[in-house]
């Protein structure tokens, strides 16, 4: 069953002169209940709008100018901003890129958690969201978790402060949590702990991921569904597997042909890469 | 917090300013019990006796007194209190609206920032004790009307300053992480965006502390503020004025007053500067 519909969402941003960029143009896909989907992509296609189009966090001068976003049943696009609010951090969630800027310096960790406790679940007491917040950060491993509580986010590495991201982001046991590249600003190992550890929540709690990035690795690691997006279109869609065996779009392969190959890719020698001359829009939409 | 207090600590000029500014807290309150006369008490027969250590000195008059035979060392004192008040309350009123207006300014932008910003801008270019002129002209003279119309003439820096502080703020993703979380904009305002930006607010609100004590004596100078027998420190220098050749002592001390606290204050702002500074607080 599909937690959520996005169909024929079209995101343009607007320029004083007139100008219009179609960001996000009619992209349709579905993201399956307790499921990875992955969007990819270079630079400045269109993966981190669609997310925030989910969120309706559009700001001037962009604007949602078409297509419907389906979660249960009911359009988010037609919501108020108080009921779209409540969809925000309770059905949906979201963890950044930068951990470094993306927790408030000025409060601590437990009270960051606690905030989005406090916002949507107002039926809980403080004691039993200070035991919900401890056992959050017990869950994404946050080693003494009753100490780090309040503990500012300075104190913290970066791997620890996008723990406590996820910690934030899981904390209302939301429908659907929406990453935008989570990996990208750490290191290998910590990027495969993080990974696990989401993987590890999307097991025990049945959350849907959509989860946005350019390393095609993270996406092999994670994904069961792609979406590949290029200049604000997708251009392939498919099971994780498919797409790695057997991708069909000429811009696919030319992104899965840019990473060197172990044993495969000659030593020293240049690395594929995507010809921008080409313009891959005029190829057929593999969409399976 | 200790950290915090060491910092400041190391300053040499910033803790001097507080020593200053905590004195001239002490005296405003306790002006009754410091003060040995009453600060409108006039001794006719005692007028322009000269300080205590000069020839002709009175024990009783520690800084002499004035042509009414007030004693000066009480009136000092007791102005004191008028200085922090006025500071205080304009450096409030200033404070609550430059902050209210630079906040939405910056949160919202476009067109609600060009519309405030353009205001402040007109603010701007009127020179201030100008402006506060006016607005006393318009309101009458009193130290209730000059504390308005230095709170007024205070928005626009207040402005500015919040603008700016907010704008580098607002776009960090913190704040995009809280309104995803469902925060409302008044909570991503005052809760999540106010602390993280205090600082220079804080230091401007010192500063501004001083500015205000300084332009309250400009305009009571004039006439335009504190009214007789109020012992107002630029009150105390305008009624000295004929006497400058005669009885130096009574435009001395009070501008020694008002010197030694806008000092104090700025002093202490630009300490709170170096300690609250984001780069050093990190390490």
């Amino acid at each position: 069953m599909n937690l959520i519909e996005v169909k024929n969402l079209k995101t343009y941003f607007f320029s004083d002169e007139g100008e219009v960029n179609k960001a996000v143009n009619n992209v349709s896909f579905e993201i399956p209940q307790g499921k990875t989907v992955c969007i990819v992509g270079e630079s400045g296609s269109g993966k981190s709008i669609t997310a925030m189009s989910i969120m309706q966090l559009i700001d001037h001068p962009g604007r949602i100018v078409g297509g419907e976003i389906i979660l249960e049943e009911s359009n988010l696009l037609k919501l108020s901003d108080a009921q779209m609010r409540k969809v925000r951090g309770r059905d949906v969630a979201m963890i950044f890129q930068e951990p470094m800027t993306s927790l408030n310096p000025s409060y601590t960790v437990g009270y960051q958690i606690d905030e989005a406790l406090r916002l949507h679940h107002k039926e809980l007491n403080k004691q039993q969201r200070f035991d919900k917040v401890v056992e959050a950060l017990d869950l994404v491993g946050i080693p003494d978790p009753k100490e780090k509580y309040g503990e500012y986010p300075f104190k913290l590495s970066g791997g620890q402060r996008q723990r406590v991201m996820i910690a934030i982001a899981m904390a209302c046991e939301p429908k659907l949590l929406i990453a935008d590249e989570p990996t990208t600003a750490l290191d290998v190992t910590i990027q495969a702990q993080v990974l696990d550890l989401m993987k590890k929540l999307q097991d025990e709690t049945g959350t849907s991921i959509l989860f946005i990035t350019h390393d095609l690795a993270v996406v092999y690691q994670i994904a069961d569904e792609v979406v590949v997006m290029y200049r604000g279109h997708i251009v392939e869609k498919a099971s994780a597997k498919e797409l790695f065996e057997n991708p069909k779009h000429p811009y696919t392969k030319a992104l899965l042909n840019s990473i060197p190959k172990p044993g495969v890719t000659p030593r020293k020698s240049r690395l594929d890469t995507v010809d921008d001359t080409v313009d891959y829009l005029s190829f057929p939409k593999e969409i399976r | 917090m200790r950290d915090f207090i060491k910092q400041y600590k190391k300053n040499k000029s910033a803790v001097l300013g507080f020593f200053i500014v905590v004195l001239l807290i002490f005296m405003a309150i306790f002006a009754p019990w410091i003060a040995p006369h009453l600060p409108a008490d006039q001794d006719l027969v005692h007028r322009l006796t000269p300080p205590m250590w000069e020839e002709g000195g009175l024990h009783q008059f520690f800084l002499g007194t004035d042509d009414f035979g007030r004693d000066l060392f009480s009136r000092i004192i007791y102005g004191a209190r008028i200085s922090l008040m006025v500071g205080a309350i304009s450096v409030g009123m200033s404070l609550s609206f430059g902050l209210t207006m630079g906040m939405l300014a910056a949160y919202f932008g476009g067109k609600v920032d060009l519309f405030i910003m353009r205001i402040v801008d007109i603010m701007l270019s009127i020179p201030a004790i100008l402006l506060a002129i006016v607005v006393v002209s318009i309101l009458g003279p009193s130290l209730t009307n000059a504390m308005i119309a230095i709170g007024i003439v205070g928005i626009p820096t207040y402005a500015r300053v919040v603008r700016a502080s907010v704008l580098t703020e607002r776009e960090k993703e913190y704040v995009i992480a809280s309104r995803i979380n469902g925060s409302s904009n008044m909570r991503l305002m005052f809760k999540v965006i106010l602390p993280n930006a205090a600082t220079p607010i804080i230091v401007q609100s010192t500063m501004g502390f001083a500015s205000a004590v300084l332009e309250a004596a400009g305009l009571s100078f004039l006439g335009l503020g504190a009214q007789p027998p109020t012992p107002e420190w630029g009150a105390m220098l305008s009624d000295s004025l004929q006497f400058i050749t005669t009885a130096p002592w009574m435009i001395f001390y009070p501008g020694l007053a008002i010197f030694l606290t806008v000092l104090g204050f700025n002093l202490m702002g630009d300490g709170l500067m170096d300690v609250l500074d984001p780069k050093l607080k990190d390490k």
